[in-house]
């Protein structure tokens, strides 16, 4: 990480308080002092119109927030992941298997699942969230109960999974069968909802880099997810954070593991396309 | 907050069985947006407007605009414009417009209508995330629309 960097920008915003906070850093996230990671890249073609760069969360939050994050010891969403590592190896059903039956280590086989889910299932013929498919083999495989969206083992094994995919780059595929469902997503990313009739696209599209009251607007993306935040001190799910959004517009929300949110999830992944992942990462 | 909201709902509800009030649907907006009449009837009282810009369960406006006048809340929002000196580049029926249904001044504009009650997509029940109930109003009611009308009139650097 660069501390130099840091510092100064931690100067100017206590001078002038209204101009030096709300830009997006240049920091550098490397993670355990070696793995360097993409947290700008240039945005995906799907997404040229709307922005140049793409930008993780990270650039967005304290020099403090972002230092917890960059090292496992000091990273709180660590410690859900190694319980998702119990819960991995944990024989549960009537089948009376583990994660690990079936799958190994974690680090060999979900290497890549992170980087490229939400997933089109040809078998299934459906667009699969990560939490879908862990419950699709706890129920089919294992013969375990499936686990409640964003809830109980869901996160934990979210943040494992996830964790052993860090530094690889998002590449969620929207064309082929998955693309209806993307264009679902992309309908609800721009659809102004609830009273205050605001977008997805007015907060994280046209305004990111400002301050809106006490928030630094980021762009939304989900590249980081699960997250820990200071604030709850739990980790939060990509739906959770998407109804916590849309109640803010004061409208209706849809609920976690919705299909709607199933198509959100993969437009707005799409969105990060070409950033690195970092899950678990670390919010105010 | 929730309960502010409800309560405000039917002090509007029983606002509007009177005679002096324009009701949301009523309003008349001129081809730019403007709204010539109070929608009391009276002038609002710029104190208590201060008191529904800067309050996070009122008008909430600091959320997007900051303001040299009130310099002491704390952490004002940048999306929309500074305000300072308003009162000089707006007539006070501009800004009622504003305030009133900022969309009919500026097509597409991400500040929200605070005195609307119809074509919304998914309203919810405040910020319960909830459907929408019969406790459904306006974001403010007539009355404390033209208390903020009032205060941002005070808004002058000329
Ligand atoms: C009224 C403004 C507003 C709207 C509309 C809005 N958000 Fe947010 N969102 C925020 C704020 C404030 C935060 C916290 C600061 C940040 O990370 O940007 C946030 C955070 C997020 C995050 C977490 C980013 C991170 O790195 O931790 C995601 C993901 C997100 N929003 C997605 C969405 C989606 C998808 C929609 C539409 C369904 C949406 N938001 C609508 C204001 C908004
Ligand atoms: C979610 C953001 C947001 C909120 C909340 C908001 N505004 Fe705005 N406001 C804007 C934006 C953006 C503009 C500029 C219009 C445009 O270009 O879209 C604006 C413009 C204005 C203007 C004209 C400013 C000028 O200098 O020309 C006034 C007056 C105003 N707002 C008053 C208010 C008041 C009063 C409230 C609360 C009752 C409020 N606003 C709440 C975003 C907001």
């Amino acid at each position: 990480m660069n501390f130099k960097t840091m510092t100064f920008v931690g100067a100017v915003a206590m001078a002038l308080p209204t101009l030096g906070v709300a830009e997006p850093d240049d920091d550098t996230l490397i993670l355990n002092g070696d793995t360097e990671m993409t947290t700008k890249a240039p945005a995906p073609a799907h997404l040229e119109d709307a922005v140049d760069t793409i930008m993780s969360g990270w650039h967005f939050r304290s020099d403090e927030t972002q230092m917890m994050q960059a090292d496992d010891f000091d990273n709180p969403g660590m410690i859900f992941a190694e319980q998702g590592r119990e819960l991995w190896n944990t024989v549960e059903g009537t089948e009376e298997k583990s994660c690990a039956s079936c799958h190994g280590t974690p680090e060999d086989s979900m290497k890549m699942v992170r980087a490229t889910y939400p997933k089109w299932n040809d078998e299934a013929e459906e667009v699969r969230t990560i939490q879908m498919q862990v419950n699709d083999c706890r129920e089919n495989r294992m013969g375990a109960e499936p686990w409640k969206y964003d809830k109980g083992g869901s996160l934990p094994m979210e943040a494992l999974i996830a964790s052993v995919g860090r530094g690889e780059t998002v590449d969620v595929a929207i064309d082929g069968p998955a693309e209806a469902m993307w264009e679902q997503g992309k309908e609800l990313y721009y659809t102004r909802t609830g009273q205050l009739e605001l977008g997805c696209v007015n907060c994280h599209e046209d305004s990111y880099g400002m301050m809106i009251r006490a928030d630094h607007l980021s762009q939304g993306q989900i590249n980081g997810f699960p997250v820990y935040r200071l604030k709850n001190a739990r980790l939060n799910g990509v739906h959770s954070r998407f109804k916590g959004c849309v109640r803010d517009t004061r409208a209706e929300t849809y609920s976690p593991g919705s299909p709607e949110f199933v198509a959100l999830e993969l437009y707005v992944a799409s969105r990060g396309n070409g950033l690195s992942v970092e899950g678990p990462s670390v919010r105010n | 907050m929730r309960i502010t909201t409800i309560a405000l709902a039917a002090t509007l509800a029983a606002g509007t069985a009177h005679a002096d009030v324009v009701a949301p649907g009523d309003v008349k907006y001129d081809d730019y947006g403007a709204v010539e009449m109070s929608l009391t009837g009276k002038t609002g009282s710029a104190e208590k407007g201060a008191e529904v810009f800067s309050s996070k369960s009122l008008g909430n406006c600091v959320a997007c605009h900051e303001v040299s006048a009130l310099a002491d809340v704390p952490f004002p929002g940048e999306i929309g414009p500074m305000l300072d000196g308003v009162a000089d580049r707006w007539t006070e029926a501009d800004i009622r417009g504003i305030v009133a249904n900022a969309k009919k001044t500026y097509d597409g504009t991400m500040m929200p209508a605070y005195y609307k009650v119809d074509g919304f997509v998914r309203p919810g029940k405040a910020y319960t995330g909830k459907a929408a109930d019969d406790s459904f109003g306006p974001l403010l009611s007539a009355g404390q629309i033209e208390d903020v009308v009032a205060f941002l009139m005070t808004l002058t650097e000329e």
